[in-house]
C-alpha cells in the first residue's frame, strides 16, 4: 500500500488548516453561504435534510487497518455509531455538525486521510478494481495509475472549477468491476503486440437523466503518456463543457453533442500541443510502484486441508466460500468479499464495531489491506485459505457473514430520502424489503446473478441505469412511485438499462421483481444469468407479466 | 471600486494604482491607458495602439485566447473575466496565455474574484487581481502561500512533488 511521505502529508496538514481557516471565516459571516457553498463541498461536507454529511475519501477503494479504525472512532466519536459506504468507495457520515469538521479533517489527516475533493466540481476519488494486486487476471496494479492521478488531481490549479464533477476509473482486468465505461474517463489497462502497457482510453459514460455508455475515443495510449492526455481531455472539457445547465454539464453531453470522433479529434489536437512536457517523469511512476510491490506471500499450495475440512462440517461456510470467495492470483490464497448487504439492513452501512472487526481481521489474516468496491461491499484481498474458516466465523459473528455477493440480496442503493434533499423517494426501504423477499438462500443462489440498483432521483447514485434491474425513485403527485429500468450493466458487457413500463407504487415493487424472476427461471436457458436471458428475450414477456393485473 | 492587488517580483503582494479605465462596449473611449473588449479590439484596436496608448483587452470565459495570439506582444493587459467564481475557464485562459501563447504582460483576474482562488490563480499565471473591497494583500499572500507544496506543473516556477523528492 502506498504510504504518504512527509510532502502528502504536509499537503493534508495544510488542507485541513484551510479549512479551518475557512469554516471560521463563514463562522464570521466574512464570506456568504454560496461562496463557501464552494469550498465545503471541496472538502466534501454537504447540507443534507437533517445534518451536514461528511463524505471521506477512500482514494480507489484502499485502506489499512489503522485508517479502517480511525474512520470507527470518528464514527463514535461525531456521528451514531456507523458510517456508509457508497458507489464512490468514500464514506459517508451523515450526522455531522459544521464546527466538527475542521477537527474531523485533522483526524483523518493524523491516518493519511482526508475529505479533498470527495464533491464539487472537481476530479473526484479514482474508482479502482478493488481486487487490484489480487486477481490473476490483471495486467498491471491499476492502483499505482490511481495513486499517481491521486496526486496529479489534488488541488489541480487549472482543473478544480470544471462545468461539473469528474469521475475516473480504472480496471487492468477483462472483468470490469469498476463500472469503467460509466465514467467521465475510463481507463482500461491494455497491454500492446509488442508487449507495451497502455490504456484504452474512454470519455463521456455517465449516469444521470442522461446516461451513457463512454465511447473509446483512443484505443491504445501509451502509459507514459497518460498525464499529459489526461490534461489534454480535461482542458477541452473545461473550456467547453456546457456551463449554462446544470444537468448538462458533464463531459458526455461534451462528447455527445461533438460526437466521438471530433471530441477524439480535439483532444488529439490538444494533446499535440501539451507534449510530452505534461507527463510525469518514469521515475515518479516507479516510486509508486514501489508502493505497491507484491506482498510477501507465503508459498502455499493451491489445496488447504484446513479449509476443505471446513467445508466438508460447515455448511454454512461452504455457503459463503461458494459466495463471497473469489480466486487468488497465489496457491492457497482467496480474496474474501464483506457483504455489507445483511438481509433488513442498510446497503453500505457498517457499525463502528463492524469497522473495527474487519480492521482486526485484515491485520491478522490479511496482510492489513481492505478495498471498499463500488457495490459497497467491503474485500479483504489477500487471505490463505488456511484462515478462510476463522476469518468467516469472526465475520458472521458481527453480522458480516452474508453470503450474498452479486445475488439479489446484493442491493445497491443511494441514501434516498431518508437521507439525501434531492430525493424523490425512498430507496433504503425498498432494497430492504426486497431482501427480505429473497431471504432464503437456496432460493438466491439458484437465481444467481442478478444485480438490482436502486436511486432515489434522476441522479442515479445508486446506478439503477446499469442495473440488471434497475429501480429509479419517481415523485408522482407527492406520492413516491418507483419506474423499473430492465437489461443494464456497468461490467465489461456495459448498456443502459430499458424502462418497462409505467411507474409502480412502493407497496407492488418487491412483488414486481418476484414476478420478473419467476418470468426469468421459466425462460432461462443453462447457464444464463437473468441479463443473459433478458437480452435473448427481449421485455415482452417481463413486461406482460408484470403488468398483467393492469389489463 | 474594486481593489487592484499585484504579485511583485517575488511572492510578494501589494495595493497598486490602476492606470488604465476599464470601458464596456457601449461607452466612448476615454483618454489614457484602457482596457477594451475582445470584440472593440477587433475594431479599433489597430488606430487606439497608434495612439500610443497602452491597451489591455477582457476576455470573456466564452472567448478564446487564442484570437489574440499575433497581438499579444502589443498588449500591456490581458483581462480575464469570472462572471461568478466558479466559472473555471479562466484559468485555462491564463495558462494558456503564459504556457503556449508566452505572453509577458499583466494577466488581471477581473470579475467575481474570490480570495479562496488566488492560490490556483497565481499558479496559472494570474499576476494583478482586481478583488472584492476589504481584501489586502497580506490576506492574498496568505491564501497563496498556504500550501507548502504542489502536485502539478504550472505556469509559477513552483517544483511539483515529484521533483521535490527527487532532490
Ligand atoms: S440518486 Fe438522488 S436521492 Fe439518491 S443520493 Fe443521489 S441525489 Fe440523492
Amino acid at each position: 500500500m502506498y504510504q504518504y511521505d512527509a510532502i502528502d502529508k504536509d499537503v493534508l496538514a495544510d488542507r485541513a488548516a484551510e479549512f479551518r481557516e475557512q469554516v471560521d471565516r463563514r463562522l464570521k459571516g466574512e464570506i456568504t453561504e454560496d461562496q463557501f457553498k464552494q469550498l465545503r463541498l471541496m472538502n466534501g461536507l454537504y447540507l443534507q435534510l437533517h445534518a451536514y454529511m461528511l463524505r471521506i475519501a477512500i482514494p480507489y477503494g484502499s485502506l489499512n487497518s489503522t485508517q479502517m479504525r480511525k474512520l470507527a472512532e470518528i464514527g463514535r466519536t461525531y456521528d451514531k455509531g456507523y458510517g456508509h459506504f457508497t458507489t464512490r468507495t468514500n464514506l459517508q457520515f451523515h450526522w455531522i455538525k459544521l464546527k466538527d469538521a475542521p477537527e474531523i479533517l485533522d483526524h483523518l489527516a493524523s491516518v493519511d486521510m482526508h475529505a479533498i475533493q470527495t464533491s464539487g466540481n472537481c476530479i473526484r476519488n479514482v474508482t479502482a478494481d478493488p481486487y487490484a494486486g489480487a486477481t490473476a487476471d490483471e495486467l498491471d496494479d491499476p492502483r499505482v495509475w490511481s495513486e499517481a492521478i491521486r496526486q496529479w488531481s489534488s488541488l489541480h490549479p487549472e482543473f478544480s472549477f470544471l462545468p461539473r464533477k469528474f469521475k475516473i476509473a480504472i480496471t487492468a482486468s477483462a472483468k470490469d468491476r469498476t463500472a469503467a465505461k460509466a465514467h467521465d474517463i475510463g481507463l482500461m489497462i491494455r497491454r500492446a503486440r509488442d508487449g507495451q502497457l497502455g490504456f484504452e482510453v474512454i470519455v463521456g459514460g455517465g449516469m444521470g437523466r442522461t446516461p451513457f455508455i463512454g465511447p473509446t475515443v483512443r484505443e491504445f495510449l501509451p502509459a507514459n503518456r497518460l498525464f499529459s492526455y489526461l490534461e489534454a481531455i480535461l482542458r477541452v472539457y473545461n473550456r467547453h463543457g456546457r456551463r449554462d445547465n446544470i444537468y448538462k454539464a458533464r463531459i458526455k453531453i461534451l462528447v455527445s453533442a461533438l460526437g466521438r470522433e471530433e471530441f477524439a479529434r480535439q483532444v488529439e489536437e490538444e494533446w499535440a500541443k501539451i507534449g510530452p512536457a505534461g507527463d510525469l517523469p518514469d521515475t515518479e511512476i516507479a516510486r509508486i510502484r514501489g508502493a505497491f510491490a507484491p506482498k510477501a506471500f507465503d508459498v502455499l499450495v493451491n489445496r488447504s486441508e484446513k479449509y476443505e475440512a471446513a467445508l466438508a462440517t460447515d455448511p454454512a461456510f461452504a455457503r459463503f466460500a461458494r459466495n463471497n470467495l473469489k480466486p487468488h492470483k497465489r496457491a492457497g490464497y482467496t480474496i474474501v468479499e464483506v457483504s455489507l448487504k445483511g438481509i433488513g439492513d442498510t446497503p453500505g452501512d457498517a457499525t463502528s464495531e463492524q469497522m473495527e472487526v474487519v480492521a482486526d481481521l485484515a491485520e491478522r489474516y490479511g496482510q492489513d489491506d481492505i478495498r471498499v468496491t463500488h457495490e459497497q461491499n467491503l474485500v479483504l484481498p489477500h487471505v490463505r485459505l488456511d484462515d478462510a474458516h476463522t476469518v468467516y466465523l469472526a465475520l458472521a459473528k458481527a453480522g458480516l457473514g452474508t453470503p450474498n455477493i452479486n445475488l439479489i440480496t446484493d442491493i445497491i442503493a443511494c441514501p434516498g430520502l431518508d437521507y439525501c434533499a434531492l430525493a424523490n423517494a425512498r430507496a433504503i426501504p425498498i432494497a430492504q424489503d426486497i431482501a427480505k423477499r429473497f431471504a432464503d438462500q437456496d432460493r438466491a443462489e439458484l437465481i444467481g446473478e442478478l444485480k438490482i440498483k436502486i436511486s432515489g432521483c434522476i441522479n442515479a447514485c445508486g446506478h439503477h441505469h446499469v442495473g440488471h434491474v434497475g429501480i429509479l425513485g419517481v415523485d408522482k403527485k407527492g406520492e413516491e412511485f418507483y419506474q423499473l429500468t430492465l437489461g443494464g450493466s456497468g461490467a465489461e458487457d456495459a448498456s443502459i438499462g430499458k424502462i418497462l413500463g409505467p411507474a409502480l407504487p412502493a407497496d407492488k415493487v418487491t412483488d414486481a421483481i418476484d414476478t420478473l424472476v419467476e418470468v426469468y427461471l421459466r425462460e432461462r436457458h443453462d447457464g444464463e444469468r437473468f441479463l443473459d436471458t433478458f437480452r435473448r428475450t427481449g421485455d415482452a414477456p417481463f413486461k406482460e407479466a408484470v403488468y398483467a393485473d393492469a389489463h | 471600486m474594486p481593489t487592484l492587488i499585484k504579485k511583485g517580483q517575488g511572492d510578494d503582494f501589494a495595493f497598486a494604482d490602476d492606470a488604465f479605465t476599464a470601458v464596456a462596449d457601449d461607452q466612448d473611449i476615454p483618454q489614457g491607458d484602457v482596457i477594451i473588449s475582445l470584440a472593440r479590439f477587433q475594431t479599433d484596436g489597430d488606430r487606439l495602439l497608434s495612439e500610443g496608448r497602452q491597451i489591455g483587452v477582457r476576455i470573456e470565459p466564452a472567448e478564446e485566447v487564442e484570437a489574440l495570439a499575433y497581438d499579444l506582444p502589443r498588449l500591456a493587459v490581458v483581462a480575464l473575466a469570472f462572471p461568478k467564481h466558479r466559472d473555471g475557464r479562466a484559468f485555462s485562459s491564463a495558462t494558456l496565455l503564459r504556457k503556449r501563447l508566452g505572453f509577458a504582460g499583466e494577466v488581471r483576474a477581473v470579475g467575481d474574484v474570490f480570495l479562496e482562488q488566488a492560490g490556483h490563480m497565481v499558479r496559472c499565471g494570474f499576476d494583478a487581481f482586481e478583488a472584492a473591497p476589504g481584501v489586502t494583500p497580506d490576506q492574498w499572500a496568505h491564501v497563496v502561500h498556504r500550501h507548502r507544496h504542489v502536485y502539478q506543473r504550472a505556469v509559477d516556477a513552483r517544483p511539483p512533488a515529484f521533483v521535490e523528492r527527487e532532490e
